[in-house]
């Protein structure tokens, strides 16, 4: 057969790369000051702009779509490349991707700051960034599905599944959660009120979770996990199953963050079920991945990239046990509110997210500079100093948690609450929010040293922006017939449509009776619209982040 | 106007039943398929991430001294 030569574009990878490892010491150097305003309310600095109120959102913001996003598009695009031999679509929509997500990022880490926001949890972006958001995920989307029609490769790899799932699902939660109506240029409202808002907020903050930090890196787990341990995945057919089951079952668990609300009773309970039924994909994803290193365990004691890979792998399972768990509404009665959700929250984003992204970086940076690691000593210290930062991180919150939570609840023998003032819960924990704080420093002590191996590495070797591969072409006669499942896996839009169909069935079902029964709402009759000077305040209160 | 039309969508209560049967019906047809699939096309499915014809990839043993 002919081989075809072709070169994969690295560039934007890197470009991708960088932005994520800035992005990344940014967004944690915010959440540590946000950690020691907790104990040392003169972390503050007497300015309205860096008040804990107003860097949390620019914390969250920064992590989760600066670091946690530009890492998820640097896994894409090299192994959607390679996973389809081809080059992406089209360069320029990469860089417009590229330029476009960062300039989002920086307008973010303007407004927030300013007080600009519209209070939604992990959507306080105001409306003009909700359009370019919009606009440019819609260019990632076109790019990738681009990628995937003028493939070389009949059939899609289970990875790429997970990547249009997320490009599909996030599209969707983002335009249905930011209808708002502008009435300034930096003002808007939203379009939702009462229990609808909180109804939508949740269905898009949950699912924000789970196809934003939990989809996409299971698509960079079924490609770098095998390709670091140069052993195929544990079990194809265990991965499908995972697929389909996490993303139909997902969808529906998002009220779980609103158990004890007005949120009716009926929907309540389905996210708790829905929330239950979750273990199971989640672990056998997660066993997937571990299996996929039998072995292999012997290169695990000496490899920086699997340990930083197999404690992801494993945070991913304790945080998908844990979840389901919170969502007992027994459980939620003492967790909610509690610093207990903080450390499931870190759990997930420092051991999940952050270790899978570590093991990813350290595996690519000497292959697309060919070269070798500059030290692995170095990446050694990191795994560790980073594995001992998420448990001073983890541990106390889960302390405090409870302590907060048995406090807020204990009755004295008069039948009054005994610790009536909230303040003295919060100073109780005093010692758990500076133990936390220690947690952080480690975690980005080790980020800090990762960072300059990296450069090192880079250092010593010459970058390939376009690594030449030699591929055959796709043969055309095998176009047709089949299973429908392989079928399928060969026609991307029809695929993508139906991952459409399978989310929004439970996003669905779950609102439009919410929407459109009376007897959903609860309403009482002395509830009438603001006044001017009310809204006013309501308008401090939001800027304020409070 | 429309919001007092779907306001009365009769038989609401057939929602989640449908959506029960879609789950099932494909769930089930899922794994049938998947546990019917031809073993060799598990197998290379399963190397996909191994072989992506470069030179530079090919050496997937671990850069790491
Ligand atoms: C050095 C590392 C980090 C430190 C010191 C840190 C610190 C903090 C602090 C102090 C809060 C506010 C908690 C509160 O309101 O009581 C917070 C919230 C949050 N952080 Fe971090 N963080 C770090 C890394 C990360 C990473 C890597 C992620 C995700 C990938 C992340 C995701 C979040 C999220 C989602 C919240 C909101 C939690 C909630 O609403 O329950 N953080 N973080
Ligand atoms: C099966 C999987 C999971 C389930 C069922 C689940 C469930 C839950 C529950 C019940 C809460 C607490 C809501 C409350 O009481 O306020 C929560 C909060 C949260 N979880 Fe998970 N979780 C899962 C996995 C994960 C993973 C893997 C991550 C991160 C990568 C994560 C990130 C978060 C975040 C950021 C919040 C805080 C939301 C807020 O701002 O209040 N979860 N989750
Ligand atoms: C001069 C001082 C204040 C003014 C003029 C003010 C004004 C307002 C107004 C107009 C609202 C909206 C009321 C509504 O939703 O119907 C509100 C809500 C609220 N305020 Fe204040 N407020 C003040 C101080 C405070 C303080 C000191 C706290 C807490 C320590 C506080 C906590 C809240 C909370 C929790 C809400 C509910 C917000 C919501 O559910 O959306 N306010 N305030």
């Amino acid at each position: 057969m002919e081989l075809e030569k072709i070169h994969y574009d690295n560039k934007i990878v890197k470009a991708f790369i960088i932005a994520t490892i800035i992005f990344g010491i940014v967004g944690m150097t915010v959440g540590l000051l946000a950690a020691i305003q907790l104990f040392y309310p003169l972390a503050n600095f007497d300015l309205q702009y860096t008040t804990f109120g107003r860097i949390r959102p620019l914390h969250t913001n920064a992590v989760i779509f600066a670091f946690v996003g530009n890492a998820m598009f640097a896994g894409i695009y090299y192994s959607l490349q390679r996973l389809l031999k081809t080059r992406m679509f089209n360069d320029s929509l990469s860089w417009i991707h590229f330029w476009g997500w960062q300039l989002i990022i920086l307008a973010a880490a303007i407004t927030l700051p300013l007080g600009l926001t519209t209070s939604k949890e992990y959507a306080e972006l105001e409306w003009p960034i909700d359009i370019a958001i919009a606009l440019i995920w819609v260019v990632f989307g076109i790019n990738m599905i681009g990628t995937i029609i003028k493939r070389r490769e009949q059939h899609m790899y289970v990875a790429i599944w997970f990547y249009i799932a997320t490009f599909v699902t996030v599209a969707v939660l983002h335009i249905v959660n930011s209808f708002e109506m502008p009435v300034t240029f930096f003002k808007s409202y939203s379009w939702y009120a009462g229990v609808q808002d909180a109804l939508v907020q949740w269905w898009y903050g949950h699912n924000a979770v789970a196809f934003f930090l939990t989809t996409p890196f299971l698509g960079i787990m079924y490609y770098f996990l095998p390709k670091a341990a140069n052993r195929p995945v544990y079990s194809y057919r265990l991965s499908i199953i995972h697929f389909w089951s996490l993303i139909f079952i997902y969808i529906w668990a998002g009220p779980h963050h609103l158990l004890y609300t007005a949120l009716p009773e009926w929907a309540q309970s389905l996210g708790v079920v829905f929330s239950i039924m979750l273990i199971a994909p989640s672990w056998g994803g997660m066993l997937n991945g571990l299996f996929t290193l039998r072995g292999a365990w012997d290169r695990v004691r000496e490899d920086a990239v699997l340990k930083f890979m197999v404690v992801a792998v494993t945070a991913y399972g304790m945080a998908t046990l844990e979840g389901p768990l919170l969502s007992l509404k027994n459980v939620n009665a003492i967790t909610h509110y509690t610093d207990w959700i903080v450390a499931h929250v870190h759990v997930g984003g420092l051991g999940w997210n952050g270790f899978l992204i570590f093991g990813m970086i350290y595996w690519l940076i000497p292959r697309m500079w060919n070269t070798k690691l500059y030290s692995s000593k170095l990446a050694n210290l990191h795994f560790w100093i980073g594995t001992l930062g998420i448990v001073f991180y983890a541990l106390p919150m889960y302390i405090g948690g409870v302590v907060q939570s048995l406090m807020w609840k204990e009755f004295a023998a008069d039948g009054f609450l005994k610790y009536q003032n909230f303040l003295e819960t919060t100073t109780q924990i005093l010692p758990m929010y500076m133990l936390r704080a220690v947690g952080g420093t480690l975690y980005l002590t080790g980020v800090l040293i990762m960072t300059y191996n990296l450069i090192k590495t880079a250092a010593s070797g010459k970058f390939v922006a376009n690594e030449e591969a030699e591929v055959a072409p796709l043969p055309k006669a095998i176009h047709d017939g089949g299973h429908w499942h392989s079928v399928l896996e060969r026609k991307p839009i029809l695929f993508t449509s139906l991952a459409l169909v399978a989310i929004l069935i439970g996003g669905i079902i779950e609102m439009v009776p919410t929407f459109l029964i009376k007897s959903n709402i609860p309403t009482i009759a002395s509830v009438k619209p603001y006044t001017p000077l009310e809204l006013h305040g309501r308008d401090i209160y939001i800027r304020e982040g409070v | 106007m429309y919001k007092n039309i779907l306001q009365n969508i009769d038989h609401i209560a057939i929602w989640p039943v449908i959506s029960f049967v879609i789950f099932f019906v494909f769930f089930i047809g899922l794994l049938v398929w998947v546990f019917t699939a031809d073993k060799n096309f598990m197998n290379e499915m399963s190397q996909k991430p191994l072989h992506d014809g470069s030179e530079l990839n090919s050496d997937t043993e671990s850069l790491m001294q």
